[in-house]
């Protein structure tokens, strides 16, 4: 029920920067979007396990094994920061997994692409994690606490990744022309989906101006597209290869990258489960779930029995 | 109820001298797993001395709502700060 003062001595806090901490009065709908936006960005970090753990066994030295494992680790570090602030507000580890596997929950959907080659590892880490990196510097300052002071530890851990990313594309540029060309086609074909990852234009995104406004949002989508765009397009100069985008010019008047048309009807396409391997992704995590259980129960089971004093403790 | 583990706590001291700080939660179904996973989870850059973990339902905690009331007595003590008493310039190393 509209309660006019704890809505004004909260909105307060958020505007003079106070934070919001676990067992503050919240709105009801900040409570509803923070739930569904910190378990689906836990969602992201656990299913984005998926198209790079698909290397590992592969990956061409051991340095370069140990550091994407390293990598695909922090990614399940992160997604249990995530997990663990969103229970915070009072729904649990089971009901978010359950919403994940079910389909009711959504995660990003830039990992319903597929790896084709050991480049898009480069290209994931530099774009993928680039865009991520845009996205989360900003949610350091989020007007909740627990999401705030997650995302700070996430970043600390993300620049290694992104840098990881683009040490591998620098490597392949500097080799064979085999090697320069799958690295320049990774690049191709994870471009337009990472820039996608901002979400909808600003005029298409209807629940922004209220996440700004309760500071959950902090930039619009539009606007750290942008600041990704031109901070990508003056890297990859670095590399040597080109975006593939032919509309990607500097514009000395606006001071910014000006860049293609988006093609809005894949995005969509992709978010509504039809993208390359959407199917594959949740069947991945439904079998891991299913095998996992008798682990979990056995767990439980064991620490019952040496709580009841049945086992001696080794 | 099926069987989901317990919420755990997690405190680490990242350095000897300094004190244990709230890192986050955890689900585990017993301390020692706890402690096993918050070393995973929160440590993995050598950032933890020493680790904490208590079953969250054993944290009893004050209602935000009464913090005015909870601290009022404190806020009127202004002699209990350093800059209540005026003191000469010339003394030195007070």
């Amino acid at each position: 029920m509209l309660n006019p003062d704890e809505e004004k001595i909260f909105q307060d806090k958020v505007d003079n920067e106070i934070k919001i901490e676990p067992k503050d009065w919240m709105p009801e709908q900040y409570r509803k979007t923070l739930i569904r936006q910190m378990s689906q960005h836990a969602h992201s970090e656990i299913v984005g396990m998926l198209p790079e753990g698909n290397w590992i066994t592969r990956a061409p030295s051991l340095k370069r094994k140990a550091i994407l494992i390293a990598k695909v680790q922090d990614e399940a570090g992160h997604g249990l920061y995530l997990y663990s602030g969103a229970e915070t507000l009072n729904i649990t580890r089971e009901e978010m997994i359950d919403q994940l596997l079910s389909g009711k929950a959504k995660y990003s959907s830039i990992f319903n692409y597929p790896t084709i080659t050991w480049a898009d590892i480069g290209a994931i880490g530099w774009l993928v994690d680039g865009a991520a990196i845009m996205n989360q510097i900003p949610l350091c300052r989020c007007s909740y606490g627990p999401y705030a002071r997650a995302m700070i530890r996430i970043c600390k851990e993300e620049s290694f990744h992104q840098r990881q990313g683009f040490e591998i594309l620098l490597t392949l540029s500097k080799g064979t022309q085999a090697q320069r060309n799958m690295a320049q086609d990774a690049i191709n074909r994870w471009w337009w989906p990472s820039i996608m990852m901002f979400g909808p234009n600003d005029d298409a995104s209807p629940h922004s101006a209220q996440s700004i406004a309760w500071k959950i949002k902090r930039f619009s989508n539009d606007e750290l597209r942008q600041k990704f765009i031109d901070m990508c397009a003056e890297q990859i100069k670095i590399l040597g290869f080109t975006l593939p985008d032919e509309k990607l010019t500097w514009n000395p008047q606006r001071n910014h990258y000006d860049f293609g048309e988006i093609n809005w009807a894949e995005f969509w396409n992709v978010v509504n489960g039809n993208g390359p391997c959407n199917k594959e992704r949740m069947a991945a995590r439904i079998k891991a779930h299913e095998e996992g259980a008798w682990v979990r129960e056995a767990a439980s089971a064991f620490a019952e029995k040496r709580k009841s004093g049945s086992q001696k403790v080794a | 109820m099926n069987n989901e583990w317990p919420l755990w706590e997690v405190f680490i001291r990242s350095k000897q001298g300094l004190d244990h700080k709230h890192a986050g939660s955890l689900h585990a179904a017993d301390a020692q797993m706890a402690i096993e996973n918050a070393r995973d989870v929160y440590t993995r850059r050598m950032e933890g001395v020493s680790i904490w973990v208590v079953e969250s339902k054993y944290i009893h905690a004050s209602n935000p709502e009464d913090a005015s009331s909870l601290y009022d007595p404190a806020n009127d003590k202004a002699y209990r700060h350093p800059t209540f008493y005026n003191l000469p310039d010339e003394l030195k190393q007070m």
